[in-house]
């Protein structure tokens, strides 16, 4: 197997007294899914921005592509090649998918001396990314508002691989959505993986994980609790390493294995 | 991975019709026809659209068109400018502070004016995003500071609220035909010559035409109208105007430098808003404290019947240009067809509230909401 594109060693993250994350160690390979999994508040945010440079971590090494990285602004990382997609704040609905897909990397043309929006190579590069990605627009110039959430999330993250993300960062891409939509952005992720992103899947369900996971971090009170190899774990394994162990076990016994 | 199919059965086709009609121009479309139609039937015989009527008409829509053109680009990116009345007040009587009470040739005069008003603009905006207020609050300020002003700088330096004298200022400056000029005389002279337009009988200025040419306040609309146009739909900026008003945070993910478009947009607001008023105190000669008043309330219905969104992130300059001229037409028309002035604020009332009307169900229609 290759060298992992990313390794994240002993994160530490503190917040004034507060330690968000205690040591966190992963490592992601080129064509794999990463799942990040954990409940709310076991610190999967604070890890995702620390590795997308937003925050910047208290102690603890990030290695990309073999080489130390010290990200100051999200638009570092992004450049570097690590992409976010986030659950909401991705897509303005009033816009044209094409002028969305290509909102803050505008190509350009020279006419008459004036540097223009190349509006023809927009729509058509859109027209195509959407078709790969198994999406039928109406037209380039369909608001993305008309889209369903799935769709959305696809859009996010086809223009992510587009404009060179080597690490793909998806925040919970799958919380908010139907079976249905739930199951199209699975597939999308599928795809992005066999193109050789890596792919950093953060949720909270584990069902979600083991459909596309060829990894998996549990999260908990900001340390990680080790991965596991898919295959190598159950479902119920997980659930109950996420909730920390016992409390749920117990549950489960009276809920009758339905959580 | 199999062909995706080419249609998606749950994708409703769209009349060719309904597509045409989804645009953000329409309401203006539809209004501008209406208006025309409606002033040709009733007040056709009233000189309206003589040559000398639709110099008038132009001449009030190109004025409105001036600041449409800012604040709809402004709006577009999410923000909206009270103070653009106030502007007009101040710039004005910036000029003739200078170039009448300090004696500078009028060329340093408007373009100190320029600089000054531009970086106004640049404060607000700065104000805005520093802030996290309302744009609607922060500009409300600036025009009462800046009304203040314009009425405090003349009492002082010359006890006066009109400052006059400025057309004997300009007189030989390179710069104030620019914006106090006319063009293309000898063609409305040839007009005149060939009987197309009337000339003058008696008096003297007897064989000149009524009409002598294009004043530059419209050549001034029309440039900046084509400028805002090419800028909002055909250069990266106009994308960043887009979604810098869509959704600030989403477009800030993306890399758009949202605090650049704002604040950029902020000072165009307020260039657009010292163009308007270095060519009306090149015409009338004077600086008044008075000037300007209401005016940023029109320029923002101007651009809401042109169908921009209130809340930002949608609109044409088009349309705000259309929305202009429905003003302008119907201002001087009823003045035209004898009807009492007061009930152009109950028609601006009704077409306001129409547009926006017909604007919420234009969005609902593009973001398929319910």
């Amino acid at each position: 197997m290759s060298d992992p594109i990313i390794r994240m060693m002993n994160i530490e993250k503190h917040f004034g007294a507060v330690i968000a994350l205690a040591g966190v160690s992963i490592d992601v390979f080129p064509g794999e899914c990463h799942c990040l999994l954990g409940d709310n508040g076991a610190g999967k945010s604070t890890f995702i921005k620390t590795m997308s440079g937003v925050h910047k971590p208290t102690k603890g090494e990030i290695i990309f592509e073999g080489q130390p990285m010290e990200f100051d602004t999200p638009r570092d990382a992004m450049e570097a090649g690590i992409a976010t997609v986030h659950q909401h704040l991705a897509m303005i609905p009033l816009m044209s998918v094409s002028r969305n897909f290509f909102m803050g990397n505008e190509p350009v043309t020279r006419r008459f001396g004036l540097s223009l929006f190349d509006r023809e190579k927009a729509d058509r590069v859109t027209m195509e990314e959407m078709r790969k990605m198994g999406i039928n627009l109406r037209g380039p110039d369909q608001a993305v508002g008309t889209l369903s959430g799935g769709e959305r999330q696809t859009v996010a993250i086809s223009r992510a691989v587009y404009f060179g993300a080597k690490v793909l960062i998806l925040d919970e891409p799958t919380s908010a959505l139907g079976v249905r939509q739930t199951s199209n952005v699975l597939a999308t992720i599928d795809k992005v993986r066999k193109q050789g992103v890596a792919v950093v899947f953060i949720t909270h369900n584990v069902r979600h994980a083991l459909a596309v996971g060829d990894r998996f971090t549990v999260l908990n009170r900001g340390q990680t609790l080790g991965t596991a190899v898919r295959g190598a774990v159950t479902p119920e394994e997980l659930q109950d390493m996420m909730a920390g162990g016992q409390e749920l076990a117990t549950l489960e016994g009276s809920l009758g294995g339905t959580v | 991975m199999s062909a995706a199919p080419e249609t998606d059965d749950r994708v409703k086709e769209i009349s060719p019709l309904k597509r045409a009609l989804i645009r953000p121009e329409l309401g203006g479309m539809v209004g501008t026809v209406a208006v025309f139609t409606l002033f040709a039937l009733f007040a056709f015989d009233s000189g309206m659209f003589a040559p000398q009527g639709i110099m008038n008409w132009s001449i009030i829509s190109a004025q409105f068109m001036i600041i449409a053109v800012g604040a709809c680009l402004l709006m577009i990116a999410g923000e909206f400018d009270l103070s653009v009345g106030s502007m007009i007040g101040f710039a004005g009587m910036m000029i003739a502070v200078f170039g009448v009470v300090l004696q500078w040739p009028i060329w340093i005069a408007i373009l100190v004016t320029f600089v000054l008003c531009s970086a106004i603009g640049a404060i607000n905006g700065f104000i805005v995003i520093r802030t996290g207020l309302p744009s609607f609050i922060v500009t409300l300020a600036g025009l009462f500071i800046l009304r203040g002003f314009t009425i405090y700088i003349p009492q002082t330096v010359e006890n006066k609220t009109i400052i006059g004298g400025i057309r004997d200022a300009a007189e030989g400056d390179w710069l104030a035909p620019i914006f106090g000029g006319k063009i293309g005389q000898p063609i409305f002279q040839w007009l005149g010559d060939i009987g197309v337009i009337d000339t003058f009988q008696r008096g003297t200025r007897v064989g000149q035409p009524v009409v002598d040419g294009v004043p530059m306040l419209i050549v001034w609309a029309i440039v900046l109208i084509i400028f805002g146009h090419l800028l909002l739909t055909r250069t990266r900026f106009g994308n960043w105007i887009f979604a810098a008003g869509g959704d600030a945070e989403a477009a800030r993910n993306s890399g758009v430098p949202v605090n650049r478009v704002k604040i950029l947009m902020f000072m165009f607001t307020a260039f657009c808003a010292t163009v308007f008023a270095t060519c009306q105190v090149m015409e009338f000669g004077s600086a008044g404290a008075d000037r300007g008043l209401l005016k940023e309330f029109e320029a923002i219905i101007a651009v809401v019947i042109g169908g921009a969104l209130l809340t930002g992130g949608y609109g044409s300059v088009l349309g705000a240009a259309l929305g202009a001229l429905i003003f302008g037409v119907v201002q001087q028309g009823l003045f035209f067809a004898g009807v009492e002035s007061s009930l152009f604020r109950v028609f601006l009332g009704v077409i306001l509230l129409g547009a926006v009307i017909l604007n919420t169900y234009i969005r609902r229609m593009i973001t398929g909401e319910r």
